[in-house]
């Protein structure tokens, strides 16, 4: 058989070369200006909101007397509103309630909305076509109604009680908790949706075929094979989430139904000066433009992760 | 062997062990085909129709044949990554078809495959060493010794042991193949199912897996099935090898016979559409062209599989010959006429060049 020599002839020492070279075309290519910069400001914005208890500034809720102040006044870099308020101080606090909200909420929706869209997705059959058809039907309600509904279930008959005082609810839930509880019931279907498309193409490939053939179990195939493949999409799903969230705080704060006054919020402040005739203007853009800015650098900073770790994948 | 049958004879080469590792008997799988609205079945595609091999200890079986005629199906069948229809699978006394969840882990640390697909076979996101290791995890080989054995391995399948820190990507295809083949040898397997593991490869480095393979079998004593459709490769590293024609084995002898005096006619086919090295004797050596494309495997021809498309009927019905039972009568593999079995009505050894 003449057929035969040519392999027999070569040999195995030919190939070891490739590897050796670091990739660095892979390694070097990181998230980008624009996603360092929006990395950068979401930092900025999550060390203040953190910080706030021990930043020198005045107390957000204490009224003052008198006209608003315009920007750059003396002590108050950002103004004050109508009330007397440092601005400044309001969208620091705002900050920390608008992030605990939104950042809650999509945390609650990455560990639920995962962990059925990464069953539903590596599972397939019956368990697929029926969780797959709940998060049609919860993606089915509108979503503004749908939050509202839950905020008013579950904070049923707020007692308006003296300023400054975390109102109650009747379950023991901060209106925090419940705006959380709210928005993240809303963002679960939309995480488990990209988790299950994710994990569903992820599923199909040979190396958890190469799992199950060594034995291993269905749980440790989801966590150790697909989970990490799916991980970077449902990642940057989760920080457009969360620019979501923060507006669907905003809109719930418009309707009345979001932080509760005088408690700052970027949503409520916007709500409460929204009146342009009468609100300071420096009271009404400075939580709209800390807003903006914190949304789209989630979302470029989304676009930036996404984008880097399909590199990695376009590259195998 | 005297009467016609689907048995297989024992294997030549065998030696005294009559037991044979891997016994397959009549396996089929059929896929259903789903329509309509209720998704009723309306049919089924036969990828594998009643397939029965031995395979012995320290043995090479090769099964051939061109894409979709079931020999992957074949291999994921033996190893029960999908379930077979119907017929048997017996590793070493245990009935693989229908063995419990923990008997088939025990199972899973004796017979491991490698895929056609270093790139799709290898989890991006785990490094070399995690990916080897995984089976040891696996099965609680992993304290004992488990990082030295990762680094054995890796000399093994020629990776140098600071590979192992490093990700799939970074690997050229024939390195990743040799990651595969370590996963494979982690457990110690007594049986290695080898999905075309040199297909996908360039074919300058076909040769280093191929030889890699070989040595690790003399080194280990594992039986390999080796499915693969290049004809030259199989002939090197198989004892015996398998015709496969659209879900049935249409020839099984050993290597020697089976590409010096092959008998059914769509053997006689493949072998005279191997390239030779010689131009010379590559212009004069007469090829048999087979007509049209394979039959759908949802409706197979009746009788002989291969019916449409032999040439040899067509000589035969040119000589006057009844060819009828071709269409009749299923040919079983029968080692009656020639040496070897063979599946066909009208066996003739032909020498291929």
């Amino acid at each position: 058989m003449p057929a035969e020599t040519p392999i027999a002839q070569l040999n195995m020492a030919i190939e070891p070369a490739a590897a050796d070279e670091t990739p660095a075309a892979v390694k070097a290519k990181g998230i980008g200006v624009i996603g360092w910069v929006a990395a950068v400001w979401l930092i900025l914005v999550v060390v203040v909101a953190i910080l706030a208890p021990v930043l020198p500034i005045d107390d957000p809720e204490a009224p003052g007397a008198g006209r608003a102040l315009p920007l750059f006044t003396e002590g108050h870099v950002l103004g004050t509103d109508s009330s007397q308020r440092d601005v400044l101080s309001r969208l620091v606090w705002g900050a920390r309630a608008s992030l605990t909200v939104s950042v809650g909420a999509v945390a609650m929706g990455m560990v639920f909305g995962g962990t059925l869209g990464l069953v539903s997705g590596y599972r397939r059959g019956r368990i697929d076509t029926i969780l797959s058809s709940l998060f049609d039907v919860m993606l089915a309600f509108p979503q503004l109604v749908l939050a509202l509904s839950l905020v008013a279930f579950l904070k049923p008959t707020a007692p308006q009680a003296g300023a400054g005082e975390v109102v109650e609810a009747a379950g023991g839930l901060t209106t925090i908790q419940i705006l959380i509880l709210a928005l993240g019931i809303i963002a679960i279907p939309l995480l488990a949706r990209i988790t299950r498309a994710t994990s569903l193409t992820w599923s199909q490939r040979e190396f958890v075929t190469a799992a199950r053939a060594q034995g291993a179990k269905d749980l440790r195939i989801m966590i150790r094979e697909v989970l990490p493949n799916a991980l970077p999409a449902m990642f940057s799903i989760a920080l457009l989430s969360v620019g979501i969230a923060i507006i669907g705080e905003g809109a719930l704060s418009v309707l009345g139904m979001g932080v509760e006054p005088p408690a700052p919020s970027w949503g409520n402040m916007i709500a409460e000066n929204r009146s342009v005739s009468r609100a300071p203007l420096n009271a009404l853009f400075c939580p709209v433009i800390a807003l903006f800015l914190t949304v789209m650098a989630l979302n470029y900073l989304g676009d930036a992760i996404r984008a880097r770790f399909d590199v990695r994948e376009s590259s195998l | 062997m005297t009467a016609p049958s689907s048995e297989p004879s024992a294997p030549p080469s065998s030696g005294p062990s009559a037991e044979p590792l891997l016994a397959v008997r009549g396996l089929v799988k059929e896929f259903p085909i789903r329509a309509g609205l209720f998704r009723r079945t309306v049919g089924a595609v036969q990828a594998v129709s009643g397939v029965s091999f031995d395979l012995h200890r320290g043995e090479t079986l090769g099964l051939v044949g061109e894409s979709g005629c079931g020999k992957s199906t074949t291999g994921r069948a033996v190893m029960r990554l999908i379930p077979a229809t119907a017929g048997s699978v017996v590793f070493d006394g245990v009935d693989v078809q229908r063995a419990g969840s923990s008997a088939l882990r025990a199972l899973r640390r004796r017979m491991q495959i490698v895929f056609q697909d270093p790139y799709a076979s290898l989890n991006p996101r785990m490094t070399v060493q995690a990916i080897v290791s995984e089976p040891l995890r696996i099965h609680g080989g992993w304290s004992d010794g488990g990082a030295e054995r990762v680094r054995d391995l890796l000399d093994l399948v020629g990776l140098r042991p600071e590979h192992a820190n490093r990700f799939p990507h970074e690997f050229s295809g024939g390195q990743r193949q040799r990651i595969g083949i370590a996963r494979a040898l982690a457990l110690d397997p007594d049986l290695l199912v080898l999905d075309e593991p040199v297909s996908a490869l360039d074919v300058s480095i076909q040769a280093g897996v191929v030889n890699l393979l070989e040595d690790i079998q003399d080194e280990l004593g594992l039986a390999y099935l080796f499915i693969a459709h290049d004809l030259s490769v199989v002939r090197h590293i198989s004892d015996r090898v398998g015709v496969m024609y659209l879900g049935k084995i249409v020839e099984l002898g050993t290597a020697d016979e089976l590409y010096d005096q092959p008998a059914h006619p769509y053997t006689q086919a493949l072998l005279s559409a191997v390239p030779l090295p010689d131009p010379r004797k590559q212009r004069e050596r007469q090829r048999i062209v087979l007509e049209g494309d394979p039959p759908n495997p949802a409706h197979p021809p009746s009788g002989c599989r291969f019916r449409t498309r032999c040439w040899r009927k067509l000589e035969l019905e040119a000589d006057g010959v009844d060819t009828s039972a071709c269409s009749e009568i299923d040919p079983l593999l029968s080692a009656d006429e020639v040496g070897h079995e063979v599946a066909c009505h009208f066996p003739k050894v032909r020498v291929m060049v």
